[in-house]
């Protein structure tokens, strides 16, 4: 394993110097003292393990192609922006806009993220991305979302209402993928254009699939999460705006 | 209710001629030619759109697409146009929807512009004798550069930051795989690599069979992200960011579901059959230190090797905008103003928002050196470029190069019938429609698009040689050789050119 001391490092030395490394071979990689640098792991595209000590800046992982990326603090916005593979675990809380137009691998956040979660995330065939959030997350959650699959546990959530599980306009415009909710929804939560369903054996099946993996990832008891209710949320129409139109 | 609405056009066929080969049956996407029970062929004027695709491929010459616009009572307010939007709406309560660019009658400002020409004084230069160097380099110049002398000889001690090299200052605007067919990409990419230039993916993805394309290919990254991956960043000369599009500031696109087959699902990586939806803002750009974000994210993703270029719509806070674009590190801003084209837009957005690009041009070009910043990004404009002459005079506003989009259409066969987003083009281009898309040959798309901008860089080069230039780089900018005629004097100080007559002082 190599470490990197990124103290006083501006962003682009530390990413230059994290490119060097992952070029020369090595395969764990540890970065030590980041604070705030931007684009940590951004297009990587070997099958590295990063570890980050300290809170890593904006679109961390952006791009990237492979990597694993375990970040032991919270983690900023935009993290996974348009990423293809690999995976990343935040043992802590994490930001705005993650995982914006996603297209594979997989983010674990183990509490509470920001706004515009799962954006547009997408799939193709066996490209399925996925999403998996340990606590609560603020309004536009799963907003466009074209694929993929979202699982939000909100495990800290409580009935108090400055407490519930997600903030309002929930998977407005919502086309394509899978949101499952450990908990309920209110109506007003929701955009117009999804339903709220009964998860099915094979939904199940899923969930436990990624919540086994999110579980042994950040510490948590499975068996415990799984023991609650779900809901699935899903889109109504591929073509939510179809009828817009006047031809 | 639904109002009878007479057609616009009317389909006169000349019976004498017609040997009713059903010809216009086949190639009629929208059905406006048909076959009675008896086999005989007809027309109905209303399914037509004036594509002139039967005309063109009737072997007899018996067709004639004629105007037939409806009379309505005298009232230059409720046209007929303006009667049938709203009954259209009464009936379905719908946004209205188009596709082209802006038709409307607005001033078209390169016709109010006219070039200089020398006579006796500084002679003019023959092109066809003496060289003449359209070459262009797109990407952020130096605030000045060192020297360092080694062994004896100079060598540029600056970095220079990543640049792209056009041989003639005419580039393929931004046109995606779904909005336009596969073969058209393939015609603009070919093209492209002849020519020595860039063709721009738009938002659609790469297919995967034109990376081979990439040394000649812009990638785009627009709000949906749509076949964005590292590999298609690696692939291209340059990456764009698309802020907005001339034909629709402000809004994003919504690729209808009947242009998403399989292939453009596998390149855009959503379901068959699903909208392509675009939102109108990219959701992790709110304010210009976010785009400098997205543009720091795509150049490490490619380790600095690439330009990175912002696409924005002319609006009316343009040059402040720039500006911003260049502040935040990008390497070419493209302007694309209000005649710019689309492959769907709601059609009072289309006509009614954004700026001409000829006043776009200048207003930014000024701000960016009274700012002393011209130097960082090159400035590509877009927007309806109709012949070399509009090319020049551009680049003589303030432009480093420009876009070409439904130019390059209409040279690979569009007739500008404004129904792209039906998807069903009779020309092969605006589809996704196998048996339409065949229509469309490559091989000759791809020539026509190549001597188009051959003509027009020949034209270029004969008219910077009549004002005794010999480089377009000493023309940029000049705004010294155009002048105005019948322009107001604001205009002209936006334009930042003198009226016709006054001398060269």
């Amino acid at each position: 394993m190599k470490t990197i001391d990124a103290k006083g490092m501006t962003y682009k030395e530390l990413n230059e110097k994290v490119r060097e490394v992952v070029a020369s071979g090595e395969k764990k990689i540890k970065l030590i003292n980041v604070n705030g640098q931007r684009y940590i792991a951004d297009a990587i595209d070997k099958p590295v393990q990063i570890i980050i000590e300290g809170v890593p800046g904006n679109d961390l992982g952006a791009f990237m192609n492979g990597p694993t990326v375990i970040v032991n603090a919270n983690g900023q916005d935009h993290i996974a922006n348009t990423m293809n593979e690999g995976k990343i675990v935040v043992h802590g809380d994490a930001g705005d806009v993650l995982g914006y137009g996603m297209r594979g691998g997989k983010l674990f956040i183990k509490g509470d993220v920001g706004y515009r979660v799962g954006i547009h995330m997408k799939e193709y065939r066996d490209k399925v991305p996925v999403i998996v959030i340990g606590g609560r997350a603020r309004d536009f959650f799963g907003e466009y979302m074209a694929g993929g699959i979202i699982i939000l546990l909100g495990l800290n959530a409580s009935n108090n209402s400055d407490s519930r599980i997600a903030g309002n306009y929930f998977a407005t415009g919502m086309h394509g993928g899978v949101i499952y909710v450990r908990g309920r929804l209110e109506d007003y939560q929701l955009g117009k254009e999804v339903a709220v369903l009964e998860p099915d054996e094979s939904d199940y099946k899923t969930i436990k699939k990624y919540v086994t993996e999110f579980a042994k990832d950040l510490g948590f008891d499975a068996g415990e999460i799984l023991k609650s209710k779900f809901i699935k949320i899903k889109a109504v129409s591929h073509r939510p705006y179809g009828n817009l139109y006047a031809y | 209710m639904k109002t009878y609405q007479l057609p616009e056009v009317k389909i006169e066929r000349d019976k004498d001629r017609c040997i009713n080969c059903l010809v216009c049956v086949r190639q009629c996407a929208f059905e406006a030619h048909k076959v009675d029970d008896e086999g005989e062929v007809y027309s109905e004027d209303e399914k037509c759109v004036a594509c002139q695709r039967c005309v063109s491929l009737c072997p007899t010459n018996a067709l004639y697409i004629k105007d037939n616009t409806p009379f309505v009572k005298d009232n230059a307010n409720w046209t007929a146009e303006t009667q049938k939007y709203i009954w259209k709406q009464a009936e379905t309560g719908g946004v209205l929807l188009t596709g082209m660019g802006n038709p409307k009658p607005y001033p078209i400002y390169w016709d109010h512009l006219l070039l200089n020409a020398s006579q006796v004084t500084n002679p003019s230069i023959d092109p066809l004798r003496e060289p003449m160097e359209l070459r262009t380099y797109l990407g952020s110049k130096p605030d000045s550069i060192e020297i360092e002398m080694v062994n004896g000889e100079p060598v540029l001690k600056t970095k220079l930051a990543p640049q792209l090299m056009v041989k003639t200052p005419i580039l393929f605007s931004a046109m995606s795989y779904g909005a336009i067919s596969y073969n058209a990409c393939e015609a603009l990419a070919r093209a492209s690599k002849e020519l020595g230039t860039f063709w721009n993916t738009g938002e659609g993805g790469l297919h995967k069979n034109l990376y081979q394309y990439g040394p000649n290919t812009i990638v785009q990254v627009a709000s949906g992200r749509f076949g964005v991956h590292s590999e298609y960043l690696d692939a291209a000369a340059a990456i764009e960011i698309k802020i907005g599009q001339g034909a629709k500031p402000g809004i994003g696109g919504h690729l209808p579901g009947e242009k998403v087959g399989e292939a453009v699902s596998q390149t855009r990586m959503i379901p068959v059959g699903s909208d392509a939806l675009s939102p109108a803002p990219h959701h992790d750009i709110y304010s210009i230190e976010d785009l400098s974000q997205l543009i720091y994210s795509l150049k490490e993703a490619t380790e600095y090797t690439k330009p990175v270029s912002v696409k924005i719509s002319a609006v009316h806070n343009v040059a402040a905008i720039a500006s911003g674009i260049a502040r935040a590190g990008a390497d070419i801003i493209a302007i694309d103003g209000f005649r710019g084209g689309t492959g769907a837009a709601p059609t009072m957005i289309r006509d009614n928002v954004g700026i001409p690009i000829e006043l776009a041009i200048a207003a930014v070009d000024t701000r960016l050196r009274e700012e002393g910043i011209r130097n960082r990004a090159s400035v590509i404009a877009a927007g309806g470029f109709r012949n070399s002459a509009d090319v020049i005079k551009a680049i003589a506003l303030g432009a480093d190069a420009v876009y070409l989009g439904t130019a390059a259409l209409v040279a690979m066969g569009c007739h500008v019938c404004q129904k792209c987003y039906t998807g069903k083009c009779n020309w092969g281009i605006a589809t996704q429609n196998p048996y339409l898309e065949k229509r469309l040959n490559p091989d000759i798309a791809a020539e026509r698009l190549y001597n188009m901008v051959k003509g027009w860089s020949h034209e270029i080069m004969e008219m910077l040689g009549g004002m005794g230039i010999n480089a377009l780089e000493s023309l940029r900018g000049n705004r010294l050789h155009l002048r105005a005629v019948g322009l107001s004097k604001e205009e002209m100080d936006v334009l930042g050119v003198q009226v016709a007559g006054s001398p060269m002082a």
